[in-house]
């Protein structure tokens, strides 16, 4: 994979008004390799620090829940959105917009639910996983990526949008693809209306 | 705040901040090497809750006036607000509401000397008379900053829910006739606060650029936890080099 991951901002739909890369983003070309294999290293010491998966999981989930809150607003600043109108709207931007941004993948999104509060995004290529061919025995619950999980539930908590983030079918698990479920939690007061990205 | 001291506070900030002309200063953004006006007064980071979590002054330091003076002095000083103020007599560059810095070269402390002596008294005595007096106009105080930090905040709070429509951007420009206050809140709520020159354009730019090194420099740095004050290095050195070019760029600058 000679391809930095996610730095180059090509052809993308007008709709998005992306602008051209920011001189940051393109001095920064990282081994792309070096990146998976420190989330790599990172997951297994996890796995030998705790015992049982629901712990990996969830502590994945925090520090990604970390870098998510930190990480919404390089992904404002450098995208340059404006705020969004809908869940489906949000939903369309994570995909598109910052998936591509940061991790060179763009998933397809589809609408899980009538209310229209519930999405699915399905990764059919994840760069996490390249060297991964299947969990280790006996960690049949592992959710390997969880940390994107709780990057996703970060950063929509600091544009005030609660929401559950999960992995509904993963492929290292033997599911055909893998699939992130977005809940979007109502609030319980609605004043913020404005906010609503 | 009270009322008599928020009024003498608006009486003071009204000052025109390039009152003393430096000689042969017509146009601006010239001849900056002779000490000419710089274009972007302060920036302002304002956090979620209306706390100021960081502050930058960007003015080149006004002329202060000092002079020697003999008893009995000619000026009305007054006590006011914990500073001593000139209240009569104007003049050389000394202006009404300007404070006294410091005596003999000491910087005062409020009323009092560098040694705790009384200002007022001290000056009433002819014996410590002929006497160095500092005058200028008194900085604000971080205190001060923190509180006017977050009475910016209600006012934008205010003024987005007295918009007619819904989804209001909230106050992005507060003007008056010696400085322009640009706003920026983020969707995250942070507010990014510039005081310029009128006349200074590009700042629409700059504060997009300033959220860039915000998010770059403050937020990527591990330690730094959200909603607290900046203290990054690097933050303050990128957001100087942004100031420098917004300013280089002048009244003809890029956006409005």
């Amino acid at each position: 994979m000679s391809r930095p991951p996610g730095r180059k901002q090509d052809n993308h739909k007008i709709d998005w008004h992306l602008p051209t890369v920011s001189s940051s983003a393109s001095a920064h070309h990282m081994s792309r390799e070096l990146f998976v294999l420190t989330y790599g290293a990172l997951v297994a010491q996890l796995c030998k620090d705790y015992e049982k998966d629901e712990d990996v999981n969830s502590c994945l989930d925090k520090m990604g829940y970390g870098i998510g809150i930190r990480l919404i607003e390089d992904f404002l600043a450098r995208s340059a959105v404006k705020k969004c109108r809908s869940y489906s709207e949000t939903a369309d931007v994570i995909a598109q917009v910052a998936f591509k941004m940061y991790l060179g993948v763009t998933p397809s999104v589809s609408c899980s639910s009538a209310a229209g509060n519930e999405f699915s995004l399905i990764l059919d290529k994840n760069p996490l996983v390249d060297f991964v061919e299947e969990l280790p025995a006996g960690r049949a619950s592992l959710c390997y990526c969880n940390l994107l999980c709780g990057v996703i539930r970060g950063a929509l908590e600091m544009i005030h949008l609660a929401a559950e983030v999960t992995f509904l079918q993963d492929k290292l698990k033997g599911d055909a693809v893998t699939e992130i479920g977005i809940v979007f939690l109502k609030k319980a007061e609605d004043k913020k209306q404005k906010r609503n990205k | 705040m009270s009322a008599e001291k928020g009024s003498a506070w608006h009486a003071q900030r009204e000052k025109p901040r390039a009152a003393e002309p430096l000689p042969g200063q017509g146009r601006r953004f010239r001849g900056r090497g002779a000490g000419g006006a710089m274009a972007i007064f302060s920036v302002y980071v304002v956090n979620k809750a209306g706390g100021l979590i960081y502050q930058l002054d960007h003015y080149a330091p006004r002329a202060d006036a000092e002079k020697t003076f003999s008893f009995p002095l000619d000026l009305v000083l007054r006590l006011h607000d914990e500073r001593v103020v000139v209240a009569f007599g104007q003049r050389d560059g000394i202006r009404v509401g300007h404070a006294v810095l410091a005596i003999n070269g000491a910087d005062v402390n409020g009323r009092f000397t560098a040694d705790g002596k009384d200002v007022l008294e001290f000056l009433g005595n002819a014996a410590n008379y002929p006497v160095s007096i500092r005058f200028g106009r008194h900085r604000l105080s971080s205190n001060e900053k923190l509180m006017l930090a977050s009475m910016f905040h209600s006012l934008f709070a205010i003024g987005s829910q007295l918009s007619p429509e819904l989804g209001s951007s909230g106050i992005e420009m507060l003007e008056t006739d010696t400085f322009k206050l640009h706003c920026f809140q983020t969707l995250t709520g942070i507010k990014f606060v510039v005081l310029a020159d009128p006349r200074q354009s590009g700042i629409d730019s700059l504060l997009r650029k300033i959220y860039e090194i915000y998010s770059d420099f403050a937020l990527k740095n591990p330690f730094y936890s959200l909603e607290m004050p900046i203290r990054c290095e690097l933050f303050d050195q990128n957001l100087k080099l942004a100031l420098e070019v917004a300013e280089k760029a002048g009244p003809f600058g890029p956006g409005s």
